[in-house]
């Protein structure tokens, strides 16, 4: 049958009304709305979302406390003890009561916060760094260099960061926040280092990569500006949630006894000092307990936001 | 199956020596006295020192200490502790009532973790989802301790329902509390990976081909997203026994209970060096293995991992 | 005013003209993180027992939607809005979820696109057969649960059907987790059987095999089948009714074989001439040619020894041009490590030669596996050439290093399948496509941003897309960009591996026309490699067909198409759905 105008229907054949079915030109491009890169699009939506804004003011807030405790208390958190206040509950000027020693407990949960947050910090910039590079470097060129690092990534991983943390503290002379965090980092690495080296793999294989081979940019510059951007989405997730679990770690091990000298002010070190008169008086205990898991949880919520808003799949449904 | 234990039990061996050494290389390598640093501030005496000495055979060169080391522990000879008593001895008495305890927790965190993250996958952005993530950020954000410590004193001391501290028999339903504890942080992440399990299986093609089969939302549900989304749960729990074991120190050390944990918690609150070593190393193998056994059922599970490569 | 056919007035007791399926005014309305999107909007669809119906479309036409809908397996922000789905005169929107599940499977069953995903990987092939045949209640009790398994997967053309009941998705081809899945959706004997784009995720031939044996069976079973498919050909072929779904609307609909003959919407009839399975000729460019060679024709008021040299010139040239690209006995050889110490040799190219002229295209055809985007590869060196040569231009590209390497990437650029994955999705597309000249050093700033807009206009798309990200443009976009992206250094030669594959008919369409138009404006030269015969006839002067990293046969594509000479070439042609049509254009 050819195309011919005069030849009739049939009673089945249906055609649509032009004005209802109107036929738009063909894959045009959409210019009223502005340019949106994926970081773009990451920021909006997570924008949207109340949790981002608890998180990242508890966050600020922390930061604030930890640089400048001198501006939430002029109390001295280690001087001024005096038996008789020794477990005295909250009075005029001492809001959260007393220690053990009679040592002011909100001047100390204040002055508190640095330590544990720079425990934190110095671990997850130290990891996230030797885990990138190590992981990329590892997924990127493959080969001998991938199976070296893969069996020693897998010697540490068999040892968990707080055990093999334990063993190496109880050895160490000095212990300062810079050598806790250097310690929590020696077990910790691997874990980033693996994700690092997964994602890599998979960008690599991208036809982006392929075709930036095929104009000539060389190996390394490829990793450097196609592969890492592209790679490092989950990276940046576990890192904000590491910040969390280090603080967590280094609260344990100056709980047990292993982790920042007693001298230095953590709250790890004080929950301890307050456990042996819990039954008579908790609140020294529960308040450094307290700002401790306010602050980690500020960092997991920021770290879900992240996640939600980096996830690969909800970009792809745009 | 076979040719997969046997290639992951391959590859086992190297990680193995390679943990153990650097333990070993940790504690005995690094610059200055490791006794000295074995006991930190305290003084022990010359004859515990010459003890300590021919046990970890420190005249002689550093590899053959490590391979002594290593052959002891093959023959069961861990050295001693400070108390005099041999160290496997030790061991073989503690062990049996962490197991339990470990037994429980994981117990609890499986079971309450994969159904509370179920039903809260499945009824995505609901009440029950919202604060089963809220509840379970919490306890992920507390610190074990200080769980244990709010526990303990909730219910050990003000309501008087469980002992505060455990016996040195250390029956199970002593444990139920110190496994609640040490369970609450794993229990917290299985609920999080399961709901992001289940939500990802929810909408998957094979589910949908499952559901157009005629099969009953029950069964799709139990058959193909549950089954379906056990598989990284799996997986965590091996990673999740490291945590367990210094959940365990943590825990035991709270409730007074005379495990493996406790014991290397008193011996780090005693300066104990040598023993805390012993102890962390053994803890690091059975680590390892669990984490063998951990892949192997991961293989059970996902028949693609049996056949690949 | 719609011009539906009314069906003749009846006596409820005949049933036999009732109609099995009737959707009417249909509306489906889809919440997404933009807001509420209509994704049909008043679809009307009629089917009799034992008819088959064919609702063809583009991606986002609604036609998936409108028949998972009919099961009620709708993703989860999915929702009928209005209208009704009457089956058997049941309205199965209203329906209760136990009602639902008895018919799914029992009525009507499913057979899905991507065999690979819809299979549970866990679970084996013998169970999810059988837990299908215990759901609709097909057999009661193991043995005959079992027995019946068996004969469903000999059905489906499994041979070993025992052995294979414990084998797992993975462990099967593409190929026969379609049938299985043919069979689960068969399994009951229903009345009716949806299959959503069935054979889109395999091969050519494997296609045509399984779309036989769907046939056969629904056959055998009087099944009526409503097939979802994008392209118009196979609908044609394989479907007695049809609708052309666009936008969520049906635009038209009626008996296929008129439709395709005589489309009347405007939409159909763009589709009708896309359709590369129905089209005839190749493409032609509407642009005068402004090549170089053109111009020395006429060359007047020259001597004599200057023509005949300049004649000797143009001989030359043109023998060089002749076989611009010229490849000879190329062979690739991978060495793949099976864990251990083993290493087995996959020889992916063996011994493939053919030349391509300057100007024109080339098309390599075959089937997954039969290494034409390995011989792509080789011809980029992007993969080291085991043996054999590449000649570019007289140049043989296999011993190039360093500078001369650089330097001949300027020659030969790559455009590549997917949309999704070509660009970087970091980058913008100004920058994407100013990274061959940042690379290369070629000019300043200024002068890059200048080239980048040229290219931008030569490519058809507005300036203003230099600014945006790969995020927000379209396949059809992102293909362009990835053109302009290889157009940047003025190169001789384009590889297009299966550049219009994963794209829409119509944007296929768009996307041919101008390769064929920058064709004959900058005088390039085109490997252009591809699964789809289809499309070679479109877009190709020259086909090299491979089968099992081997040239099995290679002439210009009107020799090919009138006659082939080989079976394997034969088999390809005729898989093509909608060949047998005849269209008068």
């Amino acid at each position: 049958m050819r195309n011919d105008p005069d030849q009739k229907l049939s009673a089945d054949h249906f055609v649509a009304d032009l004005d209802e079915t109107p036929v738009k030109a063909v894959d045009a491009v959409d210019e009223s709305e502005k340019p949106r890169s994926s970081w773009n699009d990451a920021w909006d939506s997570m924008k949207k979302r109340p949790t981002f804004w608890i998180s990242a003011v508890l966050i600020l807030f922390v930061i604030v406390v930890a640089i400048a405790p001198g501006l939430f208390t002029h109390t001295s958190p280690t001087r001024g003890a005096s038996l008789p206040d020794s477990n005295g509950g909250p009075e005029a000027g001492h809001p959260m009561g007393f220690t053990l020693q009679g040592l002011d407990v909100y001047a100390r949960v204040v002055y508190g916060a640095q330590a544990s947050l720079t425990v934190g910090l110095l671990a997850t910039i130290i990891v996230t760094i030797v885990g990138v590079v190590i992981g990329s470097l590892a997924g990127y060129y493959g080969g001998w260099l991938d199976a070296v690092v893969s069996r020693i990534g897998d010697i540490f991983f068999a040892i968990p960061t707080v055990l093999g943390a334990i063993v190496l503290m109880s050895v160490l002379p000095s212990r300062t926040p810079l050598t806790v965090a250097l310690v929590l980092s020696l077990f910790a690495w691997p874990q980033i280092a693996r994700i690092m080296r997964g994602s890599v793999l998979g960008a690599k294989s991208s036809d982006y990569v392929m075709a930036s081979a095929a104009l000539g940019v060389s190996r390394f510059r490829i990793l450097l500006r196609h592969v890492v951007p592209n790679a490092i989405t989950p990276v940046i997730v576990v890192a904000t949630v590491s910040l969390g679990t280090f603080i967590v770690a280094e609260a344990t091990l100056s709980f047990l006894g292993i982790g920042l000298p007693s001298g230095v002010m953590s709250w790890g070190n004080d929950i301890d000092q307050a456990r042996s008169s819990l039954r008579v008086a908790p609140m020294p205990l529960i308040w450094p307990a307290a700002a401790l898991s306010v602050t980690v949880l500020s960092f997991l919520m920021m770290g879900d936001v992240v996640r939600d808003a980096l996830d690969p799949k909800a970009r792809a449904r745009r | 199956m076979l040719w997969y234990t046997g290639r992951r039990l391959l590859q086992l061996i190297p990680v193995f020596f390679g943990a153990t050494f650097l333990i070993y290389f940790m504690v005995f390598a690094l610059p200055g006295d490791p006794v000295a640093a074995l006991f930190g501030d305290k003084q022990p005496s010359p004859a515990v020192i010459e003890q300590i000495r021919a046990q970890y055979n420190l005249d002689k060169p550093f590899i053959v200490q490590y391979l002594l080391y290593i052959g002891g522990l093959f023959t069961g000879d861990l050295g001693t502790t400070f108390a005099g008593r041999p160290v496997i001895d030790e061991l073989t008495r503690a062990f049996p009532i962490t197991f339990r305890l470990a037994m429980l927790a994981l117990l609890f965190e499986a079971v309450a973790g994969i159904v509370v993250g179920l039903v809260a996958g499945l009824r995505k952005g609901k009440i029950f989802d919202t604060s089963a993530l809220v509840v379970s950020l919490l306890l992920i954000s507390v610190p074990t301790f200080v769980i244990g410590f709010l526990l303990q004193y909730v219910f050990g001391i003000q309501l008087g329902l469980f002992r505060t501290t455990v016996s040195s028999q250390a029956p199970w339903s002593e444990l139920v509390l110190p496994a609640i504890v040490l369970a609450s942080v794993s229990f917290a992440y299985i609920v999080r990976l399961t709901r992001a399990s289940v939500s990802e299986n929810l909408s998957a093609d094979f589910v949908r081909t499952a559901s157009a089969k005629g099969l009953t939302r029950r069964r799709v549900i139990s058959v193909h997203i549950l089954r379906n989304s056990l598989v990284p749960v799996v997986t965590y729990l091996g990673v999740d026994i490291g945590s367990l074991m210094v959940g365990a120190i943590v825990t035991e050390g709270i409730f007074n209970i005379q495990g493996v944990g406790g014991t290397v918690y008193r011996a780090i609150q005693l300066s104990e060096g040598p023993t805390v070593v012993s102890f962390v190393a053994v803890m690091v193998i059975i680590f390892m293995l669990a984490n063998l056994l951990v892949d192997l059922l991961y293989a059970v599970l996902d028949p693609r991992i049996r056949y690949a490569k | 005013m719609t011009t539906t056919a009314t069906t003749p007035e009846q006596s409820p007791r005949a049933s036999s003209t009732a109609p099995l399926l009737e959707i009417k005014g249909l509306k489906i309305g889809f919440k997404t993180q933009a807001g509420y999107v209509d994704a049909v909007r008043g679809v009307d669809i009629t089917m009799r027992q034992g008819e088959s119906l064919a609702i063809v479309g583009e991606s986002g036409s609604g036609k998936s939607t409108t028949a998972t809908s009919i099961i009620d397996l709708l993703p989860g922000t999915g929702e009928v809005t209005g209208g009704q789905i009457l089956f058997e005169g049941r309205d199965l929107t209203k329906v209760t979820p136990a009602e639902m599940q008895q018919i799914r499977g029992r009525d009507i069953g499913y057979v899905p696109q991507d065999p690979m995903s819809n299979l549970n990987p866990v679970w084996s092939i013998g169970f999810q057969v059988e837990e299908a045949i215990k759901a609709n209640g097909v057999a009661t009790g193991k043995q005959a649960v079992r027995a019946r398994t068996i004969e469903v997967l000999k059905e489906a053309g499994l041979g070993d059907a025992d052995q294979r009941l414990k084998q797992f998705p993975h462990q099967f081809s593409g190929g026969m987790r379609q049938r299985v899945l043919i069979g689960i959706g068969l399994s009951s004997r229903p009345k009716l059987l949806i299959a959503d784009e069935p054979t889109s995720a395999l091969d050519v031939t494997v296609q045509r095999r399984i779309l036989d044996h769907l046939e056969s069976l629904t056959r055998d079973y009087g099944t009526s089948v409503l097939f979802i498919t994008h392209d118009l050909g196979l609908a044609a072929e394989r479907a007695e009714k049809l609708v052309v779904m666009y936008k969520g609307r049906v635009v038209e609909s009626g008996p296929s074989k008129e439709i395709l003959a005589n489309p009347q919407h405007p939409y159909t009839q763009r589709l009708v001439a896309a359709a590369p399975s129905l089209a005839s000729r190749r493409i032609q460019s509407t642009i005068e040619p402004t090549h170089a060679h053109a111009g020395e024709i006429a060359a007047e008021g020259a001597d004599d020894a200057e023509l005949i040299a300049r004649a000797h010139q143009r001989e030359e040239a043109g023998k060089a041009d002749a076989e611009y690209i010229r490849v000879d006995n190329l062979s690739k050889t991978y060495r793949i490590r099976q864990g251990g110490f083993k290493t087995t040799e996959l020889k992916a190219v063996d011994d493939v030669s053919f030349a391509i002229p300057r100007g024109t295209t080339t098309a390599l055809v075959g089937e997954s596996g039969s290494g034409k985007s390995t011989v792509a590869k080789l011809v980029l060196q992007l993969e080291s050439i085991t043996s054999g040569t590449v000649k570019v231009g007289g140049q043989s590209v296999g011993a190039l290093r360093g500078k001369e390497l650089f330097d001949f990437r300027r020659r030969v650029q790559p455009v590549f399948q997917d949309p999704y994955g070509s660009l970087d999705p970091m980058y913008s597309v100004g920058n994407t496509i100013a990274e061959p000249l940042v690379t290369h050093g070629v000019g300043d700033r200024k002068s890059r941003q200048a080239r980048v807009r040229e290219l931008l206009e030569q490519v058809s798309l507005p300036v203003s897309t230099v600014n945006r990200y790969p995020s927000e443009l379209s396949g059809g976009q992102r293909q362009r960009i990835a053109v302009a992206r290889a157009l940047a250094l003025k190169p001789d030669v384009i590889v297009l591996d299966e550049a219009v594959s994963a794209l829409d008919v119509l944007v296929q369409g768009q996307i041919l026309d101008l390769l064929t138009d920058l064709q004959t404006e900058l005088g390039l030269t085109y490997l252009f490699i591809t699964h789809d015969l289809a499309v070679v006839r479109l877009i190709a002067d020259n086909v090299a067909v491979m089968q099992k990293g081997r040239v099995v046969e290679a002439g210009t594509t009107d020799e090919i198409f009138a006659a082939p000479s080989k079976q394997y070439t034969r088999e390809l042609l005729e898989a093509i759905p909608g060949a047998a049509f005849e269209f008068g254009r």
